[in-house]
């Protein structure tokens, strides 16, 4: 089982040398979080077989697992910009308050009878870029550790949201905003589509562009990036600005979704599963390396398990607790010390009935 | 300092001197203004306090027990006659009000409950009977149905008082009718979203809501996302699938004007008037008061919806 992953790991039993190079290393890396998505939908195939049943009614797809990748369309969003925080070592703890704040500017908007849905999406994006760009200033300029400068904005955004509803759950009617969170495109739910446009846009700048390398430089080490000529500040601040955005549109998709602007709750705690998303997905929180694919398949795995659990009809009580065992074996799947004494324990098991004979 | 001192006292004299010249001053603390129903509720208070001619001194406390805790303590250092507190958590209270007691201000609990062995440490409590809304719920379900249903239930916050004891009230009626059951029940932890994302899954798991007969909701808002999902999946909410629920927000009688809900048990949010009638009956002398006062509001179908949207879309 080690043969994947050795080629990172000098320390474990050499693998045949045709495995070796640079395929194995680069699916190794992506073997495991893969491996933990799978075995979710292998305990569903079993559990609720009708999980898998998807149907082609009025003109889209329909079934849970388009329900999965639907409601993941949020975290997928904030992931994505989380995923190049986190490269840069840093953290955003205010996506969350920021989708409570670009929900509650468009709400507003649509109730005070803003119809235009180009100026609606426009708004938000700005309290989104606005919100980003405090955190960045925060982080990149005044030198405040990221954790306690997003910190402020995560408690203070959440205020902001609720002074701009006037502590009260805005709901509008707005066919065009709502078709954000409800619409569908090529039989796939809007929100969907959306995800996959930014992904796109997201992995293009960063791997296409030097950028992405900026990122990883500044992650692993801004001090050296610095001496080399990379803005170190700018590209924190650019980061931010861009997880900014993706909250921001993540806070219109949820709002457009149910109609209506819930200051207090409308993502609540989400940054902690964007967060999660980007440690299943294989990321280190010192900085350096990242995978947006491999965020997005962290983002799976935690819808996926929400899904499974109410599929499953277990008591609501069990949900977090099911959640955190799912998350602990994802993660153990992973480290490469958890592989090797695995694999050692496999050996000793191997060997032992051959001694006995 | 000593001048600052006198300055305090000569201060705190001229406000008793106020205070005893206009009619009582009662201090009341609230948990903060995080839902339509708790706006609505501190709303009832100062319109009540408004019209008997009381003085309120109105705290938010953002959802904060230390922002509470402060607040009785300033209303007990002005000598109010005295106090209400909606508390945002049972623990805790115990210091605050062995504090208002020594300086002998009456206080009423609204609401949430204070976790106090002590029944001397307050007045009286005035809440929702939860466990009655649940049963009210049951009752109207059961009626309409003739007993025959298969419900999909979406919970409160789990170990919320409020959902315990309505799945309790609920459950406890429709277990007098074998063709009642409740098929599946998760937590949409009382807002939209959830309930919306909660409910689209189950109609999933349950064949696309074939055999489901209702939903249970145990608030407004959860039952709100719960109809989208219904109307997302291909059915028509308030006719193939019913929908019932607890707390009366404008929103929910707009859906049942429209169609879209059947009935509402009203979580009443007019505390006001009850509890400054029990202070009065206190400040009188009339010391025999009940330790708990329960309000239970009435049950509201799509008969009556237009009209009462219209009465409470309009505040």
């Amino acid at each position: 089982m080690s043969n994947l992953q050795s080629a990172a790991l000098p320390e474990q039993p050499v693998s045949p040398a045709g495995l070796r190079g640079k395929l194995p290393s680069l699916s190794g890396r992506y073997l495991w979080p893969l491996l933990g998505l799978f075995c979710l939908l292998a305990i569903n195939l079993v559990l609720t077989p009708e999980f898998f049943h998807i149907e082609f009614n009025d003109g889209r797809f329909y079934g849970s697992l388009i329900d999965v990748l639907n409601r993941s369309a949020p975290v997928a969003l904030l992931a994505i910009g989380m995923t190049l925080v986190i490269a840069t070592g840093g953290i955003d703890l205010s996506v969350g308050a920021t989708m409570a704040i670009a929900g509650a500017v468009c709400a507003n908007l649509v109730v005070s009878g803003v119809d235009s849905v180009f100026v609606l999406l426009v708004a938000g994006l700005v309290a989104g870029l606005v919100a980003g760009a405090v955190n960045g200033g925060l982080v990149s300029i005044l030198g405040i550790q990221p954790i306690v400068a997003t910190l402020i904005l995560m408690v203070a955004g959440r205020g902001i949201a609720q002074l701009i509803n006037a502590g009260q759950i805005v709901t509008f009617q707005h066919a065009g905003f709502a078709f954000l969170g409800t619409g569908d495109f090529l039989g796939l739910p809007f929100p969907v589509v959306l995800v996959l446009i930014v992904f796109a846009a997201v992995q293009l700048l960063m791997r296409k562009t030097a950028l992405g390398l900026f990122v990883e430089s500044v992650g692993c080490n801004a001090g050296a990036s610095h001496y080399l000529g990379i803005n170190a500040r700018a590209v924190k601040m650019l980061v931010y600005c861009i997880a900014g955005l993706c909250a921001a549109l993540a806070g219109m998709i949820s709002a457009a979704d149910i109609q209506g602007s819930d200051a207090n709750n409308a993502g609540l705690w989400l940054e902690l599963d964007a967060i999660l998303a980007v440690v299943i997905g294989g990321a280190s929180l010192m900085g350096g390396r990242f995978s947006l694919v491999l965020s997005l398949v962290g983002v799976l795995v935690i819808q996926c398990l929400s899904t499974t659990i109410i599929m499953s009809g277990l008591p609501p009580k069990f949900n977090l607790l099911i959640k955190a065992l799912v998350v602990i074996f994802v993660l153990l799947l992973q480290s490469p010390r958890f592989q090797a004494q695995m694999a050692a324990l496999f050996k000793r098991v191997k060997k032992q009935p051959g001694r006995a004979a | 300092m000593k001048i600052i001192q006198r300055l305090a006292t000569g201060l705190a004299l001229t406000l008793c001197l106020a205070q005893s010249a206009a009619a009582i001053t009662v201090g009341f603390s609230q948990v903060g203004s995080e839902s339509g129903w708790r706006t609505s509720f501190s709303e009832s208070v100062k319109a009540e306090a408004k019209r008997r001619g009381i003085e309120l001194k109105f705290s938010d406390a953002q959802q904060k027990q230390e922002n509470q805790i402060k607040a009785v303590r300033s209303f007990i250092a002005q000598g109010v006659d005295a106090i209400m507190i909606a508390p945002v958590v049972e623990t805790g209270w115990k210091p605050v009000l062995r504090e208002a007691k020594r300086a002998r201000i009456p206080v009423v609990i609204l609401d949430r409950n204070v976790d106090s062995k002590n029944p001397s440490l307050f007045v009286t409590r005035i809440a929702s009977d939860f466990v009655e809304e649940g049963r009210r719920a049951a009752d109207w379900l059961m009626q309409k149905t003739d007993g025959n249903c298969n419900i999909l239930e979406l919970q409160g916050t789990v170990g919320a008082t409020a959902a315990i004891d309505r799945m309790k009230g609920f459950n406890e009626v429709i277990g007098k009718y074998p063709n009642a059951k409740i098929v599946r029940s998760q937590t949409g932890e009382f807002t939209r979203t959830k309930g919306k994302e909660v409910m689209e899954a189950m109609l999933k798991a349950e064949d696309g809501g074939k055999n489901i007969c209702a939903l249970w909701a145990h608030n407004d808002e959860m039952a709100l996302g719960g109809i989208q999902a219904i109307k997302e999946a291909g059915l028509k909410p308030g006719k193939d699938i019913l929908v019932v629920s607890v707390d009366g927000v404008p929103d929910y009688f707009k859906a049942m004007a429209d169609g879209d809900a059947n009935a509402t048990v009203e979580l009443n949010p007019h505390l006001g008037a009850p509890a400054f009638d029990v202070i009065q009956r206190y400040l009188d002398g009339d010391h025999n008061i009940d330790k708990l006062i329960t309000t239970t509001g009435g049950l509201y179908t799509q008969a009556t919806a237009a009209e009462e949207y219209a009465k409470r879309a309009a505040k």
